[in-house]
């Protein structure tokens, strides 16, 4: 069967999605730019900026002296790409192959697909008409072949529709920049005076290839179709997902255990096959009363173990509600990861942090009592005690300096310092007695002062002098003095030693 | 003839350790923690790992005491590159303070939780995994019955377990293997120089499952557990006195 290729062109896509995500710059010039050697270059323009003569490639600077109340907004790296996927993913219910054409096309490939609305007219109406209502400006045209199909929907003046075998025609008379050329080729066709294709297609190819290189010939053979194209389809991601109906409906924990085992068993089977392990998953119950409860579980690194999956869950049965009864499971998984599995070591060392069965106790931990609770801690590189430690982000997560024991630092730290009552002998001595929770402490050793200047772009605020002292009964604190010994000074307790 | 009879008992008596399911140490197995006369105290001579220890403590001070003691045994225990989880109700402890008694601070997982029950529940499922080094859960009440489940656990997984428990008003019975006490104790300054000297405990074995409670003089410095003898401190406190 004769191939049939359909190119989109989408003129103002990022501008397009901007004016969707913000209306009010549906009536108001604005570009993207970016800079490129010292210069800001203009990225892509909207219709009303195309309108005051900006186009792409032009300075900024140059676009808003010759504009009135033009909006520059900083490009956004990668956006066309990510819009151009979702498009591409939408564009799956027309034709199972579709593939990003960058920086601002998608390619269908329709063989076969287009008698499904009616004809090729029909299926290119839907398909533009359903795009141009949800407010990107497309343009699309059909051919044998990718490079006609992309040269007419860029190019084309008369019909979108290129008949089979009618590439050559279709293209004569448009500009050498429909064949998908570089730049440094179609710089030299147009100093050789070449405008159309037509000028140049009926040259001996041993010529052209002199003078302009392969790639100018193959993209040439693209266009009529005496060479073969090859795109790359897009694969709409599968979601993580096991459904479970019930003949009758389920009302007993048990029951909703078996049916989590089952869902899990289906979905660990996927998720081993392809590596990948869970971080988070719901739980989603259908109550006949047509409700619906759902519950959720997540780990610290991704697991495809049934049986560790089962303990997160049956830590929540309890808290599912099956009312009159339950009759539909669905367990989703949304945030799933590779999981690498590791060889199992003859002699090995003792894994520590990372041993798979700290992860899952920890998970069980976090799934009762909630994962904020579970706190891992990084040397921090700054001198504020409550600032000096950082929670860290994750259990391979190692620290980046050294811990620090130069200076005496208290085992317990009170979150917050507490006033006592104090009396020094002399000011910048450490204190002689303090009174702590109305009982006095007759100080014996003292160190100190150590100053801990506050961070000062931070936070405002006095000083402090720490004192480490130990008392008649042993007892070691962690005093400071805030600020600088004057009339009243305040003294706080801090911390206890070992 | 004493003689021979001292040995029928020690014979006898380690006889018995066997049959209670003490294993006799390797041959040359001494002082596992560093701790000296304090490890004398226990069966056949040997601090006990895989067990549950508890730590009394009536005030912060004790606490830290406490905590101090155990982040010491906790410096031999994860030599080997381990990991331990801290179980706690305040979650006031500086984790920079960890290194100055040998362990490295990011391989301690902390835990704050509200109430003793989920300590205890949080602390059996960590004693289950073999993985870890130790276990420490911080709490205010334990009956007999939750000492027993920490001591079933613990059997399974050889694994450390220290109970701190922190202002307790009752002395109930428990499994553990040895009941501590820990009290800071005033330091000697070194060279007679100013300052705060190491830290320095009494270190009282209240109980003991089959061994000898007893009461001592450890100190920390350099990096490991020192003993003192009790005359040189009392001498010392004459001569300060």
């Amino acid at each position: 069967m004769q191939k049939r290729f359909m190119a989109i062109w989408f003129r103002h896509l990022t501008t397009d999605w901007l004016t969707l995500r913000r209306p009010e710059l549906k009536d108001m010039p604005f570009v993207f730019a970016a800079p490129e050697r010292n210069r800001i270059i203009i990225t892509a323009a909207n219709p009303l900026a195309e309108a005051q003569g900006v186009y792409r490639g032009m300075a900024a600077a140059d676009a808003k002296a010759i504009t009135t109340n033009l909006q520059v907004l900083d490009h956004l790296p990668g956006k066309e790409a990510k819009l151009l996927r979702q498009l591409g993913l939408w564009c799956v219910r027309y034709t199972p192959t579709v593939s990003v054409d960058l920086p601002d096309g998608l390619i269908l490939d329709i063989s076969g697909c287009t008698h499904l609305w009616g004809d090729e007219r029909g299926y290119l109406k839907e398909i533009i008409n359903k795009l141009r209502t949800s407010g990107y400006d497309a343009r699309a045209a059909i051919a044998d072949t990718i490079g006609t199909a992309w040269a007419i929907a860029r190019y084309g003046k008369t019909t979108p529709i290129i008949e089979s075998g009618m590439q050559a025609q279709a293209i004569l008379n448009l500009p050498p920049v429909a064949l998908r050329l570089e730049p440094l080729v179609l710089e030299k066709l147009q100093k050789l005076g070449f405008n159309t294709v037509k000028s140049f297609m009926l040259i001996h190819r041993s010529t052209l290839r002199r003078r302009f290189g392969e790639g100018f010939l193959l993209r040439l053979a693209q266009a009529l179709g005496l060479e073969d194209e090859i795109i790359k389809p897009l694969i709409p991601p599968v979601p993580y997902t096991e459904r479970l109906p019930c003949m009758e409906s389920v009302r007993t924990a048990k029951a909703i255990e078996i049916a989590i085992q089952k869902l899990l068993e289906g979905l660990c089977a996927r998720l081993q096959a392809e590596g990948k392990g869970v971080r988070k998953a719901t739980l989603k119950c259908y109550r006949i009363d047509g409700k619906m409860v759902q519950t959720g579980i997540s780990t610290n690194r991704g697991s495809h173990s049934p049986s560790h999956l089962f303990k997160l869950f049956e830590l929540q049965v309890s808290k599912i509600e099956p009312a009159l009864g339950i009759e539909l499971f669905l367990l989703e998984a949304p945030k799933v990861e590779d999981v690498d599995t590791t060889q199992e070591k003859l002699w090995a060392g003792n894994p520590g942090l990372q041993d798979t069965a700290l992860a899952e106790l920890l998970d069980r931990i976090a799934t009762k009592v909630g994962p904020e609770r579970i706190r891992r801690y990084l040397p921090a590189e700054r001198y504020w005690p409550e600032r000096s430690i950082k929670p860290a982000a994750s259990l391979s997560e190692t620290p980046a300096t050294k811990w620090r024991t130069d200076r005496p630092r208290p085992l317990r730290l009170l979150r917050r310092p507490e006033r006592v009552e104090v009396m020094a002998l002399l000011p910048d001595y450490p204190p002689k007695v303090f009174t702590y929770k109305g009982r006095r402490h007759m100080v014996e050793k003292a160190d100190g002062p150590e100053r801990i200047e506050r961070e000062w772009w931070r936070d405002k605020g006095e000083h402090r002098d720490y004192y480490a002292v130990e008392d008649a009964d042993g007892g070691r604190y962690w005093l400071f003095r805030l600020g600088h010994y004057d009339a009243a000074p305040e003294w706080y307790l801090h911390g206890f030693f070992a | 003839m004493p003689d021979t009879k001292r040995e029928l008992i020690s014979q006898l008596q380690k006889n018995i350790l066997q049959w209670e399911g003490y294993k006799s140490p390797p041959a040359g197995t001494r002082e596992l923690v560093g701790l000296g006369p304090v490890e004398a105290a226990f069966p056949n001579g040997v601090f006990p790992l895989g067990t549950v220890h508890e730590l009394v403590c009536s005030n912060t001070e004790q606490a830290t005491a406490c905590g101090g003691f155990v982040t010491g045994l906790l410096s031999v225990l994860m030599q080997n590159g381990g990991a331990c989880l801290w179980i706690g109700l305040s979650g006031n402890l500086f984790p920079s303070a960890l290194k100055a008694f040998g362990v490295e601070p990011d391989r301690v997982i902390f835990i704050t939780l509200s109430k003793d029950k989920d300590v205890l529940w949080a602390m059996e499922e960590a004693l289950k995994c073999a993985g870890l080094a130790a276990v420490i859960g911080e709490l205010r009440e334990m009956d007999f019955k939750q000492s027993r489940r920490l001591q079933l656990a613990v059997e399974q997984s050889q694994v450390t377990g220290f109970v701190l428990r922190n202002q307790s008003n009752k002395m109930s019975s428990t499994a553990c293997a040895a009941r501590w006490q820990i009290k800071p104790l005033p330091g000697e300054s070194v060279d007679g120089l100013p300052g705060l000297g190491f830290p320095r405990w009494q270190v009282e074995l209240l109980r003991v499952r089959n061994g000898q409670p007893g009461n001592w003089i450890v100190e920390w410095s350099d990096g490991k557990f020192k003993p003192i003898e009790k005359q040189a401190f009392q001498q010392q406190k004459l001569l300060v006195g």
